[in-house]
């Protein structure tokens, strides 16, 4: 298929945020998903239910939270803005997060499920041979995570590419910067006589998604391979 | 000195656990039925479990006691734990395995480490993954494991109890040349007489967390 320049420029921006997206959010998953796993603590489902909001709050109204935090006047924001000159509104950097906090709970689930499988015992074994808490983490209970990690960093990923509400509404819709292949097709939309320009761009999303789960259910299946007992 | 002093006391609930031994001999058994206690205290002895009271010295050196307030994480115990089904790390090789111990303490490589393998008789499942392990082949490297992270005791949980009895013949004479070779001191967990009697010098008679004989 020949694609015009702005149809490749949507292309490249939609998998940049997408992969900028995912690994940012890796050492934020990891973290929460060890603390859901590991500890007990009043009010953690609290914690557990802010993790999932994502999935079930309307897009619109994620992105405009992050509007109001992360937005050039917003409390975050501002702080970023005035002390360490970062922008996120309206910037491809924006739409990465705005990417990061929709893929999260995928991310999350994934590696918790990983970590609740892990036998304690098994650390308890490291700990007995001499290893201290730290080592034990990154030798024992984060290399039996990869396959989660990594299926939920894949479900992660193609739930980017599809992220529309939350981003074109906390960066907009500018050609070059935040223009996606989802804020293409709307844009596209917009205007008559698009339709096979429209269904070109459906087809890449269709291809890019379809291609992130089957890779997510592999390594599943590799990973309960590798690591069976 | 190689013995040990064992006395402690805690409520789980649903179970409570108040017993006391000693040892000097080469190998201890914990003799007695399912639920009886044995395995809680090698976890208390392993520090994978804390004593609400008591005292554990292991080879001189006092581990825990509550009345000194001495309880030392079970990284710094010294202690070898074989569990009943190997708890090998599936992620990493047999020779990983048996040289995480070494690895995680920046230790050198055990002299012991070409003896061990050969008594075990594992030499040609260095390379391995545990899951291409036979379950009594599992056994003996993780004896192995234990054994070359220079253990003050060793304490077996049952080790041969989920390897069917074929198996469980072929795993006895290496654990029984095993403590005639190294001067580790062992404690034995067992509810099958059989092993205690061929490998123990001295029988703990353990029933529902009490010690009733030694």
């Amino acid at each position: 298929m020949d694609f015009t320049p702005e149809e490749w420029q949507a292309i490249w921006l939609t998998v940049k945020v997408a992969i900028v997206a995912v690994i940012g959010s890796v050492p934020f998953a990891v973290a929460i998903a060890w603390v859901l796993s590991y500890t007990r603590f009043p009010g953690k489902i609290v914690v557990e239910a802010m993790v999932s909001l994502p999935l079930v709050l309307p897009p619109v109204v994620t992105g405009y939270a992050l509007l109001i935090l992360l937005g050039r006047h917003g409390v975050v924001g501002h702080f970023l803005d005035q002390e360490l000159g970062i922008v996120l509104a309206f910037r491809w950097t924006g739409a990465a997060v705005a990417a990061a906090v929709m893929g999260f709970p995928f991310m999350v689930r994934g590696i918790r499920l990983s970590f609740d499988a892990i036998d304690r015992d098994l650390e308890g074994a490291a700990a007995g041979l001499g290893a201290p808490g730290w080592l034990v983490f990154l030798t024992v209970t984060l290399p039996l995570a990869v396959p989660g990690l990594l299926s939920g960093a894949v479900l992660a990923f193609g739930r980017s590419l599809g992220e529309f509400g939350a981003t074109i509404t906390f960066v907009s819709n500018i050609p070059g910067e935040t223009r996606t292949i989802a804020s293409a097709i709307y844009a596209l939309l917009q205007t008559p006589d698009v339709d096979s320009v429209v269904l070109r761009l459906c087809a890449v999303s269709l291809v890019l998604s379809f291609a992130s789960l089957i890779a997510s259910e592999l390594l599943i299946r590799a990973g309960q391979r590798r690591l069976r007992r | 000195m190689s013995g040990f002093e064992f006395s402690a006391r805690l409520d789980l609930g649903d179970f409570r656990l108040d017993a006391a031994f000693t040892g000097a001999e080469r190998v201890t058994a914990l003799f007695g039925p399912s639920g009886s206690g044995k395995s809680t205290i090698l976890r208390l002895i392993a520090g994978l479990l804390r004593p609400d009271e008591g005292k554990i010295v292991l080879a001189g050196r006092t581990v825990f006691d509550s009345a000194a307030r001495i309880n030392l994480p079970a990284r710094k115990r010294q202690v070898g734990l074989v569990f009943q089904d190997g708890l090998l790390f599936p992620h990493l090789s047999v020779r990983q395995n048996l040289l995480y111990g070494p690895w995680v303490r920046r230790a050198p490589r055990p002299a012991s480490f070409e003896r061990t393998v050969d008594i075990l008789d594992i030499g040609r499942l260095l390379d391995r993954a545990p899951r291409h392990l036979s379950g009594g082949e599992r056994q003996r490297v993780a004896i192995g494991r234990a054994l070359l992270s220079d253990p003050a005791v060793l304490l077996m949980d049952e080790p041969v109890a989920a390897v069917d009895q074929e198996r469980r013949a072929e795993i006895l004479p290496y654990l029984a040349s095993l403590t005639q070779e190294f001067p580790v001191p062992m404690i034995y967990v067992s509810h099958a007489m059989e092993e205690v009697e061929r490998l123990a010098q001295k029988v703990v008679r353990i029933r529902e967390g009490r010690v009733t004989e030694t």
